[in-house]
């Protein structure tokens, strides 16, 4: 239970933007989408990236897949380093570490039925000899799908069902780690809860680990055993989620637990609200990057890049950390 | 002043498997300088509703019966095509959940803030001048240069903040926002909840909001009806329905909420059972296949039962209050 399944190590990913013209002028011809971040994932527990949008989260799970080229850094996971392998390589390596994409509806091909969803992940493999249909009801019982669902298209689906389906396709392989990105965006709280139980069933039964991506605080809540805040590429904080929740040390955590609308119209809310808006990966600010945004800043966060430090359980980056 | 009044309006879809009764006597008003929320999941209707307001319903749609009177004389289920141009983007506007669908690409955000002025009859300077201080107002920083940007060099935050501009341009008597925030980030959904509150007040329009999202609800809204398969099952202040739901769906639906749980709990509440097939309503509350204080009496259309005030829910069983609903 305890052991490291995956270990990154100050990854950076980075994408060429501009052309030639931008190069000519001098201006930058590269942004570092993610920019240094390491962590570790045991097996058995969930792992959650929260952060606004833009901030690496999408990006720092493709790179896991080897769907996006490391820059720096490493990524071993079960024992192997992942960076700098082949697509032929990183093949057995997704069947150990699936991927569930954004939008539930969209990542299933139009034209294939449910059936030949769920066998593809076998057929790919190689592994076409098994009984394919024994296969699919296997799979639509785990996620608590009807059996005739199999003859079913994508528009056929609700999006609830269709997160379903995106589900059985994950597991199909007997994987060790699920990678979720935004498992519940777009779908109803009472569908939501029903995916979330689901994945939550999964882990259990056949000990799953998961990394999820999500902007929604609550879900994380429910859901990770440890969690990490992205901004602007990096990790500002990361820890136990219980213990981030109820003690942020990072003032952009605070901000965000902060800002999470709640179900209360008589609720006094002591906001923090966070001034200008996020600053570009063209031009990251100087010192440390939230200083533009940041209600402590004082000084020196302009001037001087903080370290990681460790603050209890939690590693963050921040000069002067909350709740110490 | 009563802006919007919608009564028992019915809608439905003419398809290929037969007609679907996508809405059914919605009666709803939004009094001037209020906000009132519509809630409900996917296929309760909130898009259809919009739409039949905005005479948008595709050509299938047909309004079965029912009025929706806006500013007290007219009826916008019978308005002609050419009235209702004339409406729209002017006295009532429209904010969308993509900010990037509701802009043009191609064109800078300054040509697109004085194209909607065409009725104004302004000089192009003048457009221009409001324009900037429409920016102003909704806290784009340096507004006079940003006019000749193009949408794509603005972040998902401010395209969403210049949407609102733009739509609170002409000073509608109207807004109708549908799921503005879904797309943003927590910091920037209540940034866009405060600047929606501030300019509310300063325009002085009233405001239709369409979310799912509970909490966004209430922090925005003065009143709120709850809609469950085309039908309105709840309706009252946002206080009385938050803290004192009557109907079985809304309790329920408040009760799936991960915003609710202050810890982790082993099992998140959901709704059991699915949504019915409009094409056949079951007969008498709609609800009534989900709801576990069904009865016999449940099969017959259930009354609209005063909880007290405005507060009204449509159910059978609404002296059960929200603490004493089983889990």
């Amino acid at each position: 239970m305890n052991e490291d399944l995956l270990r990154v190590s100050d990854l950076r990913v980075s994408f060429r933007v501009g052309g030639l013209s931008a190069r000519l002028a001098g201006r930058a011809t590269e942004i570092e989408a993610v920019s240094g971040v390491s962590f570790t994932l045991q097996r058995g527990s969930t792992f959650a990236l929260v952060g606004e949008s833009g901030s690496g989260k999408t990006t720092l799970a493709r790179t896991l897949n080897g769907l996006q080229p490391v820059k720096a850094g490493t990524i071993v996971f079960e024992g192997q380093e992942l960076q700098g392998l082949s697509n032929a390589a990183m093949k057995p390596v997704r069947r150990r570490m699936p991927m569930m994409f954004q939008d539930p509806v969209g990542s299933l091909s139009p034209r294939l039925s449910v059936r030949s969803l769920l066998s593809e992940p076998f057929v790919i493999h190689g592994l076409s000899d098994r009984d394919l249909n024994a296969e699919v009801t296997r799979l639509l019982a785990l996620v608590g799908l009807p059996r005739d669902f199999a003859d079913r298209y994508p528009h056929q689906l609700s999006g609830g069902q269709a997160r379903r389906v995106g589900v059985a396709r994950a597991i199909a392989l007997d994987p060790v780690l699920v990678v979720a990105d935004e498992p519940t965006a777009g779908l109803d709280v009472s569908v939501q809860g029903e995916v979330l139980n689901l994945l939550n069933d999964l882990r259990d039964r056949m000990g799953l680990s998961m990394l999820i991506i999500t902007h929604n605080l609550h879900v994380v809540r429910q859901i990770a055993d440890r969690m990490a805040v992205m901004y602007l590429g990096r990790f500002v904080e990361q820890g136990e989620t219980e213990a981030i929740f109820r003690a942020p040390h990072h003032p952009y955590t605070a901000a965000l637990l902060s800002a999470n609308p709640e179900p209360d119209p008589d609720r006094v809310h002591q906001r923090i609200t966070l001034p200008a808006d996020v600053p570009s990966l063209l031009a990251r600010p100087s010192g440390c990057e939230f200083h533009t945004r940041c209600p402590q800043a004082e000084g020196r966060c302009a001037l001087d890049v903080p370290v990681p430090a460790s603050v209890g359980d939690s590693r963050l980056t921040c000069h002067f950390p909350l709740n110490t | 002043m009563t802006v919007l009044a919608i009564k028992d309006l019915s809608v439905a879809f003419h398809t290929e498997s037969g007609r679907l009764e996508a809405l059914k006597q919605v009666s709803f008003s939004v009094a001037a300088n209020r906000s009132v929320g519509v809630v409900g999941e996917s296929g309760c209707g909130k898009s259809t509703l919009i739409n039949a307001i905005l005479g948008l319903l595709a050509d299938n749609g047909e309004i079965l019966s029912g009025e929706i009177i806006f500013e007290g004389d007219k009826d916008l289920a019978r308005l002609d095509p050419t009235a209702m141009r004339g409406l729209r983007g002017q006295r009532i506007a429209t904010v969308f959940q993509d900010p990037m669908g509701a802009l043009n690409p191609v064109l800078s955000v300054g040509r697109q803030m004085r194209d909607i002025q065409y009725r104004s009859g302004l000089s192009k300077r003048d457009k221009d001048a409001r324009s900037v201080a429409m920016l102003r107002k909704v806290r784009i920083p340096d507004p006079e240069s940003r006019l000749t940007q193009f949408p794509h060099e603005f972040s998902g935050g401010m395209k969403q903040r210049i949407a609102i501009a733009m739509a609170l341009m002409m000073e509608p008597a109207l807004l109708i926002a549908d799921e503005p925030t879904t797309a943003l980030d927590a910091t920037l959904e209540v940034a866009t909840i405060e600047l929606l509150k501030d300019l509310q007040r300063d325009i002085g329009c009233s405001v239709l909001f369409i979310s799912h999202h509970l909490g966004v609800i209430a922090e925005l809204c003065d009143e709120m009806i709850v809609m469950y398969a085309g039908e309105v099952v709840e309706s009252g202040t946002t206080r009385e329905i938050f803290h004192d739901a009557r109907h079985p769906y809304t309790q329920k639906l408040l009760a799936c909420d991960p915003a609710r749980l202050s810890q982790r709990v082993p099992r998140l509440p959901t709704i059991a059972g699915t949504l019915p097939d409009l094409r056949r309503r079951p007969s008498g509350c709609v609800f009534q296949p989900r709801c576990d204080r069904a009865d016999a009496q449940c099969l017959t259309t259930p009354p609209s039962a005063p909880v007290g005030g405005s507060h009204i829910a449509h159910c059978w069983h609404s002296d059960v209050p929200l603490g004493a609903m089983s889990a």
